[in-house]
C-alpha cells in the first residue's frame, strides 16, 4: 500500500488511497467475488427481499395492487391479531412443544449414543443404527400414512389388537389429550436416529486412554459414563441445545401439518404459530394478518437467539454461536 | 499405580465384567426395541400393500396376511400417467437441484474461508444473518408467486432449496481443514481461483460432497411444501405432494361415504381399493430413497461429523 504514490495532487489523500486500495482489492479478488456472486444473489433475492416485504404487515395487501401499491393501514393487522385472542395460546403451544422436542430428543439421543457405543457386536451396532436412521429418510407425508395405518380407527393395527384382546376401539384422531404425547413420540421416532449418530461420533472422538486409565483405577461402566462420556459430550450437547433454542418459536410445520392438518377435534391442543400462519395465508388469504403473525414470530426468534447468545457469551464464551 | 493393579485386578475385573454385562444387556434390549419400532412400521406398510382391499377391511392392518394380492399395485399402474409425471419431476429436480446445491454451498464456503479474502467476515455475517432473522412465509410467498412466476412452473420445485446457509457453513468448516498451501502454491503457479477450486479443492472434498449431496437430495426428494404452495397442475407436482393429494382425496371420499352419499355411488366408491392403494402408493414413492440408503449410509454416518456445526 505504501508504494501507491499518485503523481497528481490529491485533495484528501486518505480517502484516495482507501479507494484505490478498495478497487485494487476488488480487482485482485475478482474471481473469488465471481464465485461468491450466485449465492449472494440467492440470499438477496430469497432472504433479504422478503425481509423488506415485512411492510405487508402494515398494509392492507391486495394481490393485484402488489406490495408497493397496497394502502397502508398502520397497526391494524396487529390489532386484529391481538383481538383474535389466539396469539398467547399459539405462542405457548409452539414454545412448549419445541421445548419438549428439544429435551426429550436430546435425552433419547444421548442415552442411545452411549448404549450403542458400549455394545460389543459390530454387526448388531451397524444393523440397528441403520434401522434407527430409517425414519429420518422419509417425508412427513409418509409418516402420516404410517400413523394412520397404526392408529386409525377402523383398520388401525393398535385398534385391531385392542379388539382381539376384547377391548373397545378408541378413536385416537378425536382424542385431543393424547396428541401432545403422540407428537413428541413421532418427532423423536423420526429424529433420534440422526441425532444419536452425531453424539456417537463425539464419543468416538474421546481419548480411549481416559477409559483405560479409569478402568485400571477400578471405575465401573456407570462411573465411566458419568465422569468421562458425559463431560465429553457436554460441548456438543450445549451447541445442539443452543442451535435448537434459537428456533424455539418456529414450529415443525411438516409434522403438525401432515399429522394434524385441519383436524378440528384435536387442534385445540395442537395448534401452533406456523399452522396459524399457513391457514391465514392458504384458506382465508388474509395476507395482512398472516404476515403480521409471521413478523411477530420472526422477532420472537431473533430476540431469543440474541438473548441466549448474549448470556452464553458472558458465561461461557467458548460456546457462543457468534 | 502399577503396583496396585495386580492386587486389585481379580476383584476389579469381575466387577467390571458384571457391570459391563448389565450395561450391555440394557443396551441390547433398548436398542433392539427402538430399532424394531423404527423398522416395523415400514414393514407394516409394505406387507399390507400386498393384500386385497376386502381382506384389509375385514382384518385391519396386520403383519401376517391371510390373503396375498397384487390388486392395489395393478390398479395403481392401470393409469400410470400421474405416477410417471410425479416421478419424472421429482427425479429431475432431485438430480439437478442436489448437484447445483452442492456446488453452490461448497464454492461459497471455500471463498468465505480463504484467509487472503479481505471481506470474508463481512460476507459471512451477511449470510449468517439470514438464519437469525427472516421475513416470514408471507412476503416470501408473495415474492415467489407474484414476482417470480412460481405458479405451476418447474422452478418452483427447484429454486427454494438451491442454497442453504447451514450447508455452506458445513462446507466452510470442512474447507478450513484443507491446507491453505495448496491454494497458495497454485496461485504462485498462476492458476486463478475458479480453476483452483474446481481442479484442486473439489477433488479433495469428496466426503463433504457426498454428505451435502445426500442432504440436498433428501430435501428435494421429500419436498411436498413447495408443490402445495405453488403447483395445481397434475403434471407438475412432486412425488410426495402427489402422495399427499392421493391420501387426502381418499380421506375425503371416505368422509363423503360416511356422511351418507347416494347409495348407488356409495357402493361404487367402496369397491375401489383405498387403504391398500394408499399403502401401495407409499411404497412406490418411498422405495427408491430407502433402497438408496444402504449404498450411501457409509458416507452419511461419516459425513455427519464433518464440519460439526459451529459458525
Amino acid at each position: 500500500m505504501q508504494d501507491v504514490i499518485s503523481p497528481r495532487p490529491i485533495l484528501n489523500p486518505n480517502e484516495r488511497t482507501a479507494w484505490q486500495r478498495f478497487t485494487r482489492n476488488l480487482w485482485q479478488h475478482k474471481y473469488l467475488l465471481l464465485m461468491l456472486l450466485p449465492a449472494l444473489a440467492y440470499v438477496i433475492i430469497f432472504s433479504y427481499l422478503p425481509m423488506a416485504g415485512i411492510v405487508i404487515a402494515f398494509k392492507k395487501f391486495n394481490y393485484n395492487q402488489g406490495i408497493l401499491g397496497s394502502p397502508w393501514v398502520g397497526f391494524k393487522n396487529f390489532r386484529f391479531l391481538m383481538m383474535s385472542n389466539k396469539l398467547a395460546f399459539l405462542t405457548r403451544n409452539t414454545l412448549l412443544y419445541n421445548l419438549a422436542f428439544i429435551t426429550v430428543e436430546m435425552a433419547v439421543e444421548v442415552v442411545f449414543a452411549i448404549l450403542i457405543n458400549e455394545i460389543t457386536s459390530k454387526r448388531f451396532k451397524r444393523v440397528f443404527q441403520s434401522f434407527m436412521f430409517l425414519p429420518y429418510f422419509i417425508s412427513w407425508v409418509v409418516v402420516a400414512a404410517i400413523v394412520q395405518a397404526v392408529l386409525g380407527y377402523e383398520y388401525g393395527m393398535i385398534n385391531g389388537l385392542i379388539e382381539t384382546l376384547g377391548g373397545e376401539r378408541i378413536n385416537i384422531y378425536a382424542n385431543k389429550d393424547i396428541w401432545p404425547v403422540l407428537l413428541v413420540l413421532f418427532r423423536v421416532w423420526k429424529m433420534a436416529g440422526y441425532g444419536s449418530v452425531v453424539y456417537l461420533a463425539t464419543i468416538t472422538g474421546i481419548d480411549p486412554e481416559m477409559y483405560e486409565a479409569a478402568s485400571i483405577d477400578g471405575a465401573n461402566v456407570w462411573q465411566r459414563v458419568r465422569y468421562i462420556t458425559m463431560p465429553g459430550l457436554k460441548p456438543t450437547m450445549l451447541i445442539m441445545f443452543l442451535l435448537a433454542l434459537g428456533q424455539v418459536f418456529r414450529g415443525d410445520f411438516g409434522l403438525f401439518y401432515q399429522l394434524i392438518g385441519n383436524n378440528a377435534a384435536i387442534l385445540p391442543k395442537t395448534d401452533i404459530l406456523d399452522l396459524f400462519i399457513y391457514r391465514a395465508l392458504a384458506s382465508t388469504s388474509d395476507f395482512g394478518m398472516s404476515s403480521a403473525a409471521g413478523l411477530y414470530q420472526s422477532v420472537l426468534c431473533f430476540a431469543t437467539v440474541m438473548i441466549v447468545n448474549g448470556v452464553i457469551r458472558k458465561v461461557q464464551p467458548d460456546y457462543s454461536l457468534f | 499405580m502399577n503396583r496396585t493393579v495386580p492386587l486389585a485386578a481379580p476383584g476389579v475385573r469381575r466387577i467390571r465384567q458384571n457391570d459391563r454385562l448389565a450395561f450391555n444387556a440394557i443396551g441390547y434390549v433398548l436398542v433392539t426395541a427402538f430399532g424394531l419400532a423404527c423398522v416395523l412400521p415400514f414393514l407394516l406398510i409394505l406387507i399390507n400393500s400386498f393384500t386385497s382391499e376386502s381382506a384389509l377391511m375385514h382384518n385391519g392392518y396386520q403383519f401376517i396376511l391371510k390373503e396375498v394380492s397384487l390388486q392395489a399395485y395393478s390398479l395403481a399402474f392401470k393409469s400410470p400417467q400421474r405416477i410417471f409425471w410425479a416421478y419424472r419431476n421429482t427425479v429431475c429436480v432431485t438430480i439437478l437441484g442436489a448437484s447445483i446445491a452442492v456446488i453452490l454451498a461448497s464454492m461459497t464456503g471455500y471463498v468465505l474461508q480463504r484467509r487472503d479474502f479481505p471481506w470474508r467476515n463481512g460476507f459471512s455475517l451477511f449470510f449468517f444473518f439470514t438464519t437469525l432473522f427472516s421475513g416470514g412465509l408471507v412476503p416470501w410467498y408473495i415474492l415467489c408467486s407474484k414476482y417470480l412466476s412460481f405458479r405451476n412452473n418447474y422452478h418452483a420445485l427447484l429454486l427454494p432449496m438451491l442454497f442453504s446457509v447451514w450447508n455452506m457453513i458445513i462446507a466452510k468448516n470442512f474447507m478450513k481443514s484443507i491446507p491453505y498451501e495448496i491454494t497458495e502454491s497454485a496461485k504462485v503457479d498462476g492458476a486463478n481461483d475458479i480453476v483452483i477450486f474446481f481442479r484442486l479443492i473439489l477433488p479433495l472434498s469428496t466426503p463433504l460432497l457426498a454428505t451435502l449431496g445426500l442432504f440436498s437430495a433428501l430435501a428435494y426428494w421429500n419436498d411436498w411444501f413447495n408443490s402445495m404452495l405453488f403447483i395445481t397442475k397434475e403434471n407438475k407436482m412432486s412425488l410426495q405432494y402427489f402422495l399427499q393429494e392421493m391420501i387426502n382425496s381418499i380421506q375425503a371420499l371416505k368422509n363423503l361415504v360416511s356422511m351418507g352419499a347416494g347409495a348407488a355411488s356409495l357402493s361404487g366408491m367402496v369397491s375401489l381399493p383405498q387403504e391398500t392403494m394408499k399403502m401401495a402408493m407409499t411404497v412406490i414413492t418411498t422405495g427408491p430413497i430407502i433402497l438408496l440408503y444402504p449404498l450411501v449410509q457409509r458416507y452419511f454416518v461419516k459425513g455427519l461429523t464433518i464440519g460439526a456445526v459451529k459458525g
